[in-house]
Order: structure tokens, then C-alpha cells, then sequence
């Protein structure tokens, strides 16, 4: 059975569909990336998920229980880290994790011992007894992650975790959730729109857009779908060029980017020389060709047919690490 | 499973005491409006003579008691109506997405703000005693009675105001608009009997003058009303704001 599982899930909100008939199924011991931009309804999803929203329509049960029917089963099993805070700053670190671990019961013991391991974990221990209104954006986040799974929940939802944070906290945080995942076993659904983290994270990659699920996959596989190689390149005439290529009986698929082209094919190496050839034959001047292997970014692009709206902020923007995991 | 609930209520009680001891500007500032009235008013205006104020009971005497119900009534409907800063700030999620139920939350708050509210009802008690105010010493259990459904009262009508409310401004153009002319209107400063015919019926159509009169009654031994009416009235209150409170707040979505 599916640790967590939907069908034809549903919100409207006065006449907007955010989310719209999604069916899921996650696995226990998964984490599940759910990757989309900016309003494509994966908070919506979260929040159905979890017990704050009532579905339009629709079903989804967690470990078994019904979101709408059995809605504190669900909570018992849950941990929930929201996209926007959700800390008293007035109160400091250690209390917000032990008036958390109260509300789900745990006794004394159990609290003291582990908040000082939940507190390791996420490197926030010489500062849990300072006001939260101290903390750095980067530390909110880990004291709300460590505050997600201090009561050993079965299934752990991250609402873009690491939205907003430099590129250094990032990477612990992607650190502290797959330790987490690894060492509790602890099934995670986390969303973002940062190709990187679902590429990294996951497991099996979710893409939704408008409310939609357009795949699902392994990041692996979705790469292998639209073909092992993609070559970009630059010319004078792109959409020209896109429509000869398209003819091709071995382009498995091309996306206009900016002033480039995306081409999906295999064997790249071979392909080069016949796409300069085609190009010249059809008096195109080609400026620059290079061959990668499929990023989630190109995955994305040939499902949506959009870029991903990356978040514009010079700080976030780094290079892409190849291969995953 | 009860002992989950209670672990709710306390840890809402504890969490707005916390915040109470913290945030020192708040309490300051609840403690400057009562403090000045009293002082300013109270000791201004101590020889005044107004019908209804009987022998051996001063202006300051009789405006004490009603500025200690206006500190709680304030206190307690702003510690209830602070939810609508826990959704703004995204607290509230924290609490409602935990496995406990909504009532032990309004519970625990309720509690909480009504602690604080009458610490500082108690404080401007104090403060009145030092100025020269007679107390009677019998009366301080009751009137602390009197006090507790008070804050009751209020903190149900705030939570009830902030399951309804989306921005926190709406909040300071009630407490302006509606509660300071209330508190004016409920004997707090003026005895009911100095008050013209049409302003007594608006005082007696007030929540607020049944709160005053009953605490002022214990307080100072003298009821404009009686301590029956008082608390017959101040209970069915209490019930329906607290009940529409909960009501409200078990509804309201984040
Ligand atoms: N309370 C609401 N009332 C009306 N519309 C809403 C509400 N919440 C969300 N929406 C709309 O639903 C759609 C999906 O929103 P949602 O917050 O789920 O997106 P998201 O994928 O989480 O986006 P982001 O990456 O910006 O967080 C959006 O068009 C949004 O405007
Ligand atoms: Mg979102």
C-alpha cells in the first residue's frame, strides 16, 4: 500500500482550479519531489494533503487515513514544514520544539532527548536558547525542519524547503533531509521549483503545471524519455532551423529557448555534423553547438514547453552539477 | 488522548504568558492609559461631587474599579484577537495542523489571555491602593471573581472578532471606534446615576457596564445595579461570546 496515495484530487478557489483531478502515489521510505513554478497549485496539494484544506473534489489518504474523514489520524502521522514561516520568534528555539513535541504528546523523556538530537542534526544547538528573532533566515528554516520530524512522523511534507536561502544552506539542508530520510526512514513529499533540488533529492520527480501532473517519474528516467542527448545551439534563424529539424526522422524533439534550440537526440556526437550540414544547406549560420546530457531543465521544457521560472536573484544562481546523487 | 488535549491547553496558556513577560512594551503601554486616568482624573478630580457618588466615596475611589475592568477588558480582547497576528505570521498553521483539537486551543488561549489580562488588572490595583484608594478587604475575592469573567467575556469576543477578521487594522478601528466609547458609556468613569435618561438606557445595553458595576461593587462596596443582575448577566455573556468564540475559530481556514 502507498504511503500516500490521491485520486483525482481537487481545489477550486471561486472559479480558479489550482489543482486539478491529480492522481499520486507515494511510496514508504520515498522522498517524492514535487517540482512546478510559481502558482502551478503544489502548496494547494501540501495543504489538501495535510488536513488545512478540504478538497473540491477528490480523495487522498495518508498511511491509510482519509485527509477529510479521519483528519487527526492524519495529523498523528504527519510532519509539516510550510513554505512561509510558521515560528513564535518570541519564543526561543528550544521552546518552539518543545511546545511542538507537546502537542503531539511525546512525554518528558522523549522531548528532552530528542530535541538534543534533532537539534544536532540540523547544527542548532549552541543557539536553542536564544529568541527565534535572532535567528538568521537560513536558521528559522532548520530549527522549522528539525521542528517537522521532531515527533518521528511517518510521512514528513516540505514546502520548498530551501526557497530564499544562499547556496551553502541549501546544500545542508538538502543534507540534513536526506540523513533523515536515510536515518529514520522518514517518507518525505517535498516540493520546489528548483530543478537542482528535485533532481538531487528524489527519487521520483512529480511535474506539475497549472494544476496539472504531466509526469512522474525518476529524475533518471524522465531524463531517458526525451532521449540521452540534447543539443543546444545558437543560430540566425531558429525557428527556421526548428521546423528542417523537426523533419528529422531521428529528432525525438526540439524547444526554442531564448535565441537557441534545444534538439533531443541519441548518439549526439553523430548528429552534430548532419545539423551543421542541414543548416548550411539552407543558408542558416550556426554560432555555437555544444552537447550535455538531459538536465531536469530540459525535461521540464519539453513537458511544459516553458522554461521554469527560475527565481531571479543573482544569489541562487549556480552552476548545475551533473549526473544525480 | 485527554492528556494530549491538556498538553494543548497548557502549552497556549504558557505560550502567551511567555510572550507576556517578553514583550515588556506591551504591558507598559496597557498599564500608561489606565495609570494617567486614574492619576490625572482620579486625583483631579477627587473633591468632585456627582449624583450617585455616596458619602465617604471619592471620584478616585469610584473610578479605580473601572479603570482596573477597562485594563482587563482590553488586555483580555486583545490576547484574544492576537490570532489574527498568529495567522499573519503563519503560527497558526503550526497549531492547527497539529493533532489536537481546535476547542483545547481556544481553551488554552482563553486561559492564557484572561492569566495575563488579570495580572495586569491586579497591577492597576495595586497602583490604585498606593494612590489612596479604600478597598474593602472581603470584597477582593469576589471582585476577582468579577474579573475572571470578565477577561472571560472579552477574550471570547476577541477570538470570535479574529476568526472573522482578515488584517489586524480592523482591529484598532474597533477598539477605537466601538470599545472606547463603550468603556465611556459603562460607568467606568461616570456613576449611572449622574447619566442622562437616554445615555443610561445605552448603559444598560452595554456588556461592559454590567463587568464595571459588578467588580466595582466588590471592590468598593457600592452597586449601581446588583451583584445578582451583575453576574446573571456577565454569565450568559461570557457563555456566548466563549461559545461563539470556539464556534468561529473551529471554522475559520488559514
Ligand atoms: N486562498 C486562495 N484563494 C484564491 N486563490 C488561491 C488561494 N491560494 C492559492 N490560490 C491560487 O491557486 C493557484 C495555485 O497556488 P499555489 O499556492 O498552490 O501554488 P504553488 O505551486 O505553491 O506556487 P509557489 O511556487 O508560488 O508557492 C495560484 O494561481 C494561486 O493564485
Ligand atoms: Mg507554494
Amino acid at each position: 500500500m502507498a504511503i500516500i496515495e490521491a485520486r483525482g484530487l481537487t481545489k477550486v478557489y471561486d472559479g480558479l482550479t489550482a489543482v486539478d483531478h491529480i492522481d499520486l502515489e507515494v511510496e514508504e521510505g520515498e522522498i517524492f519531489g514535487f517540482l512546478g513554478p510559481n502558482g502551478a497549485g503544489k502548496t494547494t496539494t501540501i495543504k489538501m494533503l495535510t488536513t488545512l484544506l478540504r478538497p473540491s473534489e477528490g480523495w487522498a489518504r495518508i498511511c491509510g487515513y482519509d485527509v477529510v474523514r479521519q483528519p487527526d489520524l492524519v495529523r498523528r502521522s504527519i510532519g509539516v514544514v510550510f513554505q512561509e514561516p510558521a515560528l513564535d520568534d518570541q519564543l526561543t528555539g528550544r521552546e518552539n520544539l518543545d511546545f511542538h513535541a507537546r502537542l503531539y504528546g511525546l512525554s518528558r523523556r522523549e522531548r528532552e532527548e530528542r530535541i538534543e538530537e534533532v537539534l544536532r542534526l540540523v547544527g542548532l544547538r549552541d543557539r536553542a536558547d536564544e529568541l527565534v528573532k535572532s535567528y538568521s533566515g537560513g536558521m528559522r528554516r532548520r530549527l522549522e525542519l528539525a521542528r517537522g520530524f521532531v515527533h518521528r512522523p511517518k510521512v514528513l511534507f516540505l514546502d520548498e524547503p530551501t526557497l530564499g536561502l544562499d547556496v551553502q544552506t541549501r546544500r545542508a539542508i538538502w543534507n540534513y533531509i536526506m540523513e533523515l530520510n536515510r536515518r529514520e526512514g522518514i517518507t518525505i513529499f517535498l516540493t520546489t521549483h528548483y530543478l537542482e533540488e528535485a533532481d538531487k533529492l528524489s527519487d521520483r520527480v512529480a511535474i506539475i503545471d497549472r494544476g496539472k501532473i504531466l509526469a512522474v517519474d525518476s529524475p533518471r528516467n524522465l531524463k531517458d524519455r526525451i532521449g540521452s542527448d540534447v543539443i543546444s545551439l545558437t543560430c540566425s534563424e531558429p525557428s527556421r532551423l526548428g521546423r528542417i529539424l523537426e523533419s528529422a526522422s531521428w529528432v525525438r524533439g526540439v524547444k526554442h529557448h531564448g535565441g537557441g534550440l534545444s534538439i533531443y537526440v541519441e548518439i549526439g556526437e553523430e548528429k552534430i555534423p548532419e545539423i551543421i550540414r542541414m543548416a548550411e544547406e539552407n543558408g542558416i549560420r550556426i554560432s555555437s553547438i555544444t552537447l550535455r546530457e538531459p538536465s531536469l531543465e530540459d525535461v521540464y521544457l519539453s513537458f511544459t514547453g516553458r522554461s521554469i521560472r527560475e527565481e531571479a536573484k543573482p544569489a541562487m544562481r549556480h552552476p548545475r552539477p551533473r549526473g544525480w546523487r | 488522548m485527554i492528556s494530549l488535549e491538556l498538553q494543548a491547553i497548557y502549552v497556549m496558556w504558557m505560550r502567551q504568558l511567555k510572550r507576556f513577560v517578553r514583550v515588556r512594551s506591551r504591558l507598559i503601554a496597557n498599564l500608561v492609559q489606565p495609570f494617567f486616568f486614574l492619576a490625572f482624573l482620579g486625583l483631579g478630580l477627587r473633591p468632585i461631587s456627582l449624583p450617585g457618588l455616596v458619602e465617604g466615596v471619592s471620584y478616585l475611589d469610584f473610578l479605580a474599579p473601572g479603570m482596573v475592568a477597562m485594563s482587563i477588558v482590553f488586555a483580555s480582547m486583545f490576547a484574544g484577537v492576537s490570532i489574527i497576528w498568529d495567522r499573519q505570521f503563519g503560527f497558526l498553521k503550526e497549531i492547527l495542523v497539529a493533532p489536537v483539537s481546535r476547542l483545547s486551543i481556544v481553551v488554552g488561549r482563553t486561559l492564557g489571555g484572561a492569566t495575563v489580562s488579570i495580572i495586569q488588572g491586579l497591577i492597576i490595583l495595586a497602583i490604585s491602593a498606593l494612590l489612596g484608594v479604600r478597598l474593602s478587604p472581603a470584597g477582593l475575592i469576589p471582585g476577582i471573581f468579577f474579573m475572571i469573567l470578565a477577561a472571560f467575556f472579552s477574550v471570547g469576543l476577541g477570538i470570535a472578532l479574529a476568526s472573522r477578521m482578515e488584517d489586524p487594522h480592523g482591529f484598532s478601528l474597533i477598539m477605537n471606534l466601538i470599545m472606547m466609547p463603550a468603556i465611556f458609556l459603562s460607568t467606568a468613569f461616570f456613576p449611572l446615576e449622574s447619566m442622562a435618561a437616554w445615555l443610561r438606557i445605552l448603559a444598560y445595553a452595554n456588556p461592559l457596564t454590567y463587568i464595571v458595576d459588578g467588580i466595582r461593587g466588590c471592590l468598593i462596596g457600592r452597586f449601581s445595579i446588583s451583584p445578582l443582575a451583575d453576574l446573571a448577566v456577565l454569565l450568559s455573556l461570557c457563555t456566548i461570546t466563549m461559545a461563539a468564540g470556539a464556534y468561529l475559530f473551529s471554522r475559520s481556514e488559514v
